[in-house]
């Protein structure tokens, strides 16, 4: 009796194990194993060593990936978490059509990142121009996408229009656990709003800020629809993020071995600075 | 927070922010309406006459309805092996937890959630391709693949919270486990299977990146996959993309509508697990 269940509960796991390894586990161990060879994703191959992942270093566009994919990730990140905790805050006041402006405000969340990015390239290319040149602003008065200095924020903007969606429905979830009577409380020792900012709201959606740190700085991180809707990458290749890159190198370049040990180095470079933040946020937490 | 009087100051602000939401789909909406000749003029102006030839053009095109039936087969597919086994290996190893063998699966599971697909990418398209899975019903099943990290341990954390006393009253009663799975654990799981249908939907329907390196005959497309592919013939004909963009994004639009307090709930749910 007691066997059968056992069995029961392995014959419920194994199916799943077995396609999670054939179509996850392996291809992982193989995108490993091809980073030390020169595998070009077809033909005969040899074991080069750590000559790829060397390479990788003095890479000059894969270097450049990496520091555009950081930028945009650092900006997005802080961006969206500002600007969502304060929407949250405002949504969780005292205010009129406040299921109408909480759709209104989750709706991006629900569309495609890429349909939204050709929409946005549009808006960039045509509509801030107009404005730009009807007010008079200089450097709206051309497409920001084709300026190889603030293209990258133009894919920011994006980022942060979309994104913002999903950590305002977290922090909105962290505020409804706080008690109100704690602010009753505050308001009866003549606290302001900016003392009860920082000293009740704060502190007590901190595990959500966390999360929500976590969370977004790994989703820009891998960032690659709206860049492929927005610029592909240009103008030149300023705004190519990581997972272009390997995407490209890897299926248009001849480069899976190389791109491979591209990957190796972001993925590690994706799972240090989630546990650096984890680390850090949560000591603050503590205090 | 002092009495009930509305903070109209607020409101206004949200409201203003909320337009800055609105205005990329009002823009959507309008230029999918317009010629190419109102296009030269003021672009917030609402369409001379609402004309639909755009939308004609834009279905024959893109062979949209061929599209929307590639993304409706994807996501539901998808939703249904995902809703059926996620939650029954949640159950198996929510049950056993206190066992080393299950303990590792279920870290090991979760652990999916932090490596980042380009790393996968490469092979697993080479081995697709070299099975015949670079299909939709492939497409389906990788999906389902992809979302296991995450979707274990929501439910994981859900059937923890079920307890055990009904189990061992249905097993008295001469139930063996999968009946006790299918008959009180599955429906019980209701709620959580909601947010899981919902987020994995979304997934599903929106995704880009997998479609895109794993499906390899146009015919199969789904819809996000299709804007891109056509993005060539579009070129400057903004009224005929645009309208395809809205055909594409409406149908989550009209579910989002009459559902947005049941999408919004299930979200939340998953996000405070």
């Amino acid at each position: 009796m007691v066997n059968r269940k056992r069995f029961t509960f392995l014959l419920m796991v194994v199916p799943a194990l077995v396609l999670f390894f054939t179509f996850h586990t392996y291809p992982a161990i193989q995108g490993i194993f091809y980073s030390f060879t020169d595998y070009k994703g077809y033909g005969v191959w040899d074991f080069v060593g750590l000559k790829n992942y060397l390479n990788v270093f003095q890479d000059g566009r894969a270097l450049s990936a990496y520091g555009f994919t950081f930028q945009f990730a650092i900006v997005s990140t802080v961006l969206v978490n500002i600007i969502s905790l304060l929407i949250a805050i405002g949504l969780n006041a005292n205010i009129k059509f406040r299921k109408t402006l909480r759709a209104t405000y989750f709706l991006p969340y629900i569309l495609s990142v890429l349909i939204v990015g050709y929409i946005f390239k549009f808006m960039f290319t045509h509509l801030l121009p107009q404005i730009g040149d009807a007010l008079g602003i200089g450097f709206l008065s051309s497409n920001i996408l084709g300026n190889p200095d603030l293209a990258w924020i133009g894919i920011v903007i994006v980022a942060v229009w979309q994104s913002t969606a999903f950590n305002t429905l977290l922090y909105l979830a962290g505020l409804s656990t706080i008690d109100q009577q704690v602010y009753e409380a505050a308001d009866i020792d003549g606290a302001g709003s900016w003392a009860k900012f920082w000293k009740i709201t704060f502190p007590l959606v901190a595990p959500f800020f966390t999360i929500n740190m976590v969370v977004a700085m790994k989703n820009f991180l891998m960032a690659f629809d709206q860049i492929v809707a927005l610029t592909g990458g240009g103008p030149g290749q300023v705004t190519e993020s990581i997972s272009l890159l390997i995407y490209r190198g890897g299926f248009q370049g001849g480069e899976f071995a190389y791109q491979s040990a591209n990957a190796v180095i972001y993925f590690i470079v994706i799972v240090a600075i989630s546990i650096i933040q984890l680390r850090v946020l949560e000591r603050r937490e503590v205090k | 927070m002092i009495g009930n009087k509305p903070n109209w100051k607020i409101t206004i602000l949200l409201m203003l922010g909320g337009l800055f939401i609105l205005l990329p789909l009002y823009l959507t909406i309008t230029i999918a309406f317009k010629t190419p000749q109102e296009m030269t003029g003021n672009l917030f102006a609402l369409p001379e006459s609402w004309s639909i030839a755009n939308f004609l053009n834009a279905i024959e095109m893109t062979n949209f309805f061929q599209a929307l039936g590639n993304s409706v087969f994807v996501t539901l597919i998808t939703v249904i092996l995902v809703l059926l086994t996620h939650s029954l290996v949640a159950y198996a190893i929510a049950r056993n937890l206190h066992k080393k063998f299950y303990k590792f699966l279920y870290f090991y599971f979760i652990s999916a959630m932090f490596i980042p697909f380009p790393i996968i990418m490469l092979p697993l398209v080479k081995q697709t391709s070299m099975w015949g899975m670079d299909n939709i019903i492939g497409l389906a099943i990788l999906n389902a693949v992809m979302q296991l990290a995450f979707n274990v341990f929501i439910y994981v954390g859900f059937v923890k919270t079920i307890p055990k006393e009904l189990e061992e009253a249905a097993i008295i009663d001469g139930a063996n486990t999968w009946q006790v799975f299918w008959r009180i654990i599955f429906p019980l799981m209701k709620p959580m299977h909601a947010t899981v249908a919902i987020l994995t939907a979304l997934a599903a329907w929106n995704d880009f990146m997998l479609p895109l390196v794993i499906l390899s005959d146009s015919s199969q497309y789904t819809l996000p996959l299709v804007q891109y592919a056509f993005q060539g013939q579009f070129s400057t004909d903004y009224n005929l993309a645009f309208a395809s963009y809205l055909m594409a994004m409406l149908p989550m639009i009209i579910i989002y509508i009459f559902a947005q307090k049941w999408i919004i709930g299930g979200v939340m749910r998953g996000s405070i697990k």
